[in-house]
């Protein structure tokens, strides 16, 4: 976009609308920014900044959190409403969601009150036309004041220029006039309210829209302009002002929109599978299954070609430093150290792609938010709501953002809970020990041995839930409440922008974190008090994994170079793998030459089939990384309960894996 | 299944009544019934969107049988 100066004023744009509308895709398609879009309600839960230009104007683009009204009663609500009143938000871009127009025009009738230049951005119009829906883009502006409507699509990008110049052209505009008028009895209270209001408080910014809340006993508003007028504020109107509202939307619906029955078809046919009371449960299982299968097979029908690539890389690259007479602490460090621990976690690269793809496809097509319902049972016998399960599941990609997606819990007590469970489902990070382990160990089992850790860790969850619940009860009131947005193909270019992202995460993990962590090993492994060790078990990280091998002994992970895995994986879970190719020197650990040297040295230790299940159920549980660690402080505001929970992972996961190892032994041993 | 009903008096929480009173459950209007487990968790339609209730809140929305 083309930068003019000669223009310095700056429009301030906020972007508001309902949750799950669209809001945030559309801010992502003018400022190029990659906020994270899901198609659930509730993952905005800031306000966030973005600019672009438009024809010589600067434009500040504030996205606001999702809201379906404008009281004072949730967070969401509370930003929202101060955003927009006090600060200097020059035009409100009212983002609506074209096929659930009725329900998004609720919000609309309140913002409208706030009299400020106003732009509708009819979004999801594709939606719209596939679903052989109609609205009458020329009724609609007339019956809403007379504000600019503009049909977009945020997934296919059209109409944003439309949107742009509306917003630049309507920003001084004088404000629109009342749109909603209210029956006889409410118009004079908000008549004698306005008159009061300026008489008591001198020049009021917006009268009537003070009145309005003041009768529907807002607090804030109340606090603001404390009036004593028992006559006319007599009782609570809030259910009557809602309801006139709505009344008037039901005669613009009646008059613009057409053919929406015909629509919903879909949607109710698949959920009548898909949601089904006793089918919900498996099926839901089932999919995971097959996002698992997915991630394996066609993962690994890809790894080949970068292990392949990978080996030829090693293979010159030694030859190379050797050939230009770089010393042999150099070229062990460059291709024991670096190669081995960030070559090796890059070879994991297809199956992370593959299951971000898939979750991507969940997200997308509306399933996910179904999930909420189809768990809110088994979720709701542990003292948690559906809607807990969707941190939960985000927890399948990334810790980190599940635990900070808490935030959308209504209370602070189902929040702290969800955090407390939510790092025992089974991230991406933690894929690579389950695809070599496995693979190692159990052969033609090794998804089903994969898999089942995805289980073992939803159940985790599900039963410390349960034993919190048990020694702290909450008190049950099954208060589901979310939307479910119709089914829908998912939108190429939102799923490519959502794997891209997870693809730089986990290739700047490698770069960084992973990159760091093999240096200090190899240094850790290569050196001890007096310099250079003549051998491994003689440097300071065999000191180190010494010292843990009597604790992990009982959980039959009693080598010190498990020990000095694990540890590392505290930073970072790939960590652990990147680990194991540095500790045992396998210069290409998801080969299968790579994976036989392991698994040959490993045997030789007497580390079998059970010692490896035990291993990465240990993995599964304890503390995911360092930066969950961080975002459960940021989150819960309390070192104290961070601490806890870290030390509860340790215990819980040692425990777990003495368990399995202590019956795995004795059952096939 | 896809039963209609109207909404006579919803009587829960203060704070949730407003919740769904602005996602457009009010006096007299239409919802269906799209899904329901033996709980009581629903999954409702109501101005052409789809809600899913929880038992507790559910419970607290007084229905008649709608007219056909």
């Amino acid at each position: 976009m083309k930068k003019d100066m000669q223009d310095d004023t700056v429009i301030t744009v906020g972007f508001v609308g309902n949750p799950n509308c669209g809001k945030t895709t559309l801010f992502n398609a003018f400022t190029g920014a990659n906020l994270k879009v899901a198609n659930w309600p509730g993952v905005t839960v800031e306000r966030v900044e973005g600019e672009t230009y438009y024809k010589g104007h600067r434009l500040k683009l504030i996205d606001l959190p999702g809201i379906y009204s404008l009281t004072s009663y949730s967070m969401e609500e509370r930003v929202a409403r101060k955003c927009i009143m006090e600060e200097e938000i020059d035009v409100i871009v009212n983002v609506v969601d074209a096929s659930s127009l009725e329900r998004n025009l609720y919000l609309t009738t309140q913002l409208l009150e706030f009299r400020k230049p106003m732009v509708l951005a009819l979004n999801m119009m594709d939606i719209v036309q596939e679903r052989g829906m109609e609205i009458d883009t020329h009724r609609l502006p007339e019956m809403l004041g007379g504000i600019p409507v503009v049909p977009v699509s945020a997934r296919k990008r059209t109409g944003l220029d439309v949107l742009l110049h509306a917003v630049v052209h309507h920003y001084q505009e004088d404000p629109h006039g009342v749109v909603v008028h209210y029956s006889k009895g409410i118009e004079a209270k908000i008549t004698k309210l306005e008159a009061a209001l300026q008489e008591q408080f001198g020049e009021v910014k917006n009268p009537r829209w003070a009145a309005i809340k003041l009768l529907e006993q807002d607090e804030e508003i109340h606090r603001q302009y404390p009036m004593d007028l028992p006559q006319v504020l007599d009782k609570n109107y809030e259910t009557q002002i809602i309801n006139e509202k709505y009344a008037y939307i039901e005669e613009v619906v009646e008059e613009c929109l057409f053919n929406r029955e015909s629509a919903a078809a879909t949607t109710e046919r698949a959920d009548r599978i898909l949601t089904h009371r006793i089918w919900g449960v498996p099926i839901f299982f089932v999919i995971l299954a097959v996002v698992f299968f997915l991630t394996f097979t066609v993962g690994d029908f890809l790894k080949g070609y970068f292990e392949q690539a990978l080996e030829w890389f090693s293979g010159h690259l030694s030859q190379f430093l050797t050939g230009i007479g770089t010393t042999d602490w150099v070229v062990s460090l460059a291709v024991d150290g670096v190669v081995a621990g960030v070559g090796g976690i890059l070879t994991f690269l297809p199956n992370i792609v593959i299951l971000f793809l898939a979750l991507a496809f969940l997200e997308d097509s509306g399933y996910m938010s179904r999930v909420a319902y189809v768990m809110n049972e088994i979720m709701g016998s542990v003292g948690l709501s559906g809607k807990a399960f969707l941190p939960m599941i985000l927890g399948f990609g990334c810790t980190v953002p599940a635990v900070m997606a808490s935030r959308g819990l209504e209370n602070e007590k189902d929040r702290k809970r969800t955090i407390m469970v939510t790092p025992f489902m089974s991230c991406s990070a933690r894929l690579p020990i389950y695809v070599l382990f496995a693979q190692m160990f159990f052969g033609d089992y090794a998804m089903l041995a994969a898999y089942s850790l995805y289980v073992i860790g939803v159940v985790a969850a599900i039963v410390v839930a349960k034993v919190a619940n048990w020694l702290y009860p909450l008190p049950e009131e099954n208060a589901l409440l979310i939307e479910l947005p119709a089914y829908k193909m998912p939108n190429a270019y939102t799923v490519a922008i959502y794997v891209w992202e997870k693809v730089k995460d986990y290739l700047s993990k490698a770069g960084t974190i992973i990159f760091l962590m093999s240096i200090v090993l190899w240094f850790v492994l290569n050196y001890n008090i007096h310099g250079p060790a003549a051998d491994v078990s003689q440097s300071f990280g065999a000191s180190i994994g010494r010292f843990l091998v009597p604790l992990l002994a009982p959980a039959g992970l009693g080598l010190w170079q498990l020990g000095v895995a694990l540890l590392c994986g505290l930073s970072a879970k790939e960590v652990v793998v990147s680990s194991c190719a540095v500790l045992f020197s396998v210069s290409n650990i998801n080969s299968d030459a790579g994976m036989a040297a392991l698994s040959a040295t490993l045997g030789a230790a007497g580390f079998g089939p059970v010692n490896a299940y035990a291993f990465m159920v240990f993995c599964l549980l304890y503390t995911p990384c360092a930066a969950t660690i961080g975002t459960i402080k940021r989150e819960s505001h309390s070192w104290a309960f961070t601490l806890k929970q870290v030390l509860f992972q340790l215990v819980f996961a040692w425990a777990a894996a003495v368990l399995v190892f202590q019956l795995g032994s004795r059952l096939f041993g | 299944m896809g039963k209609s009903y109207q909404v006579e008096k919803v009587d829960v929480a203060a704070s949730i009544t407003r919740r769904l009173e602005a996602l457009g459950i009010n006096q007299g209007i239409a919802v269906q019934v799209m899904n329901r487990k033996r709980t009581g968790t629903v999954i409702i339609k109501v101005r052409g969107t789809w809600l899913a209730l929880g038992a507790g809140i559910a419970a607290g929305i007084q229905v008649k049988e709608a007219a056909q």
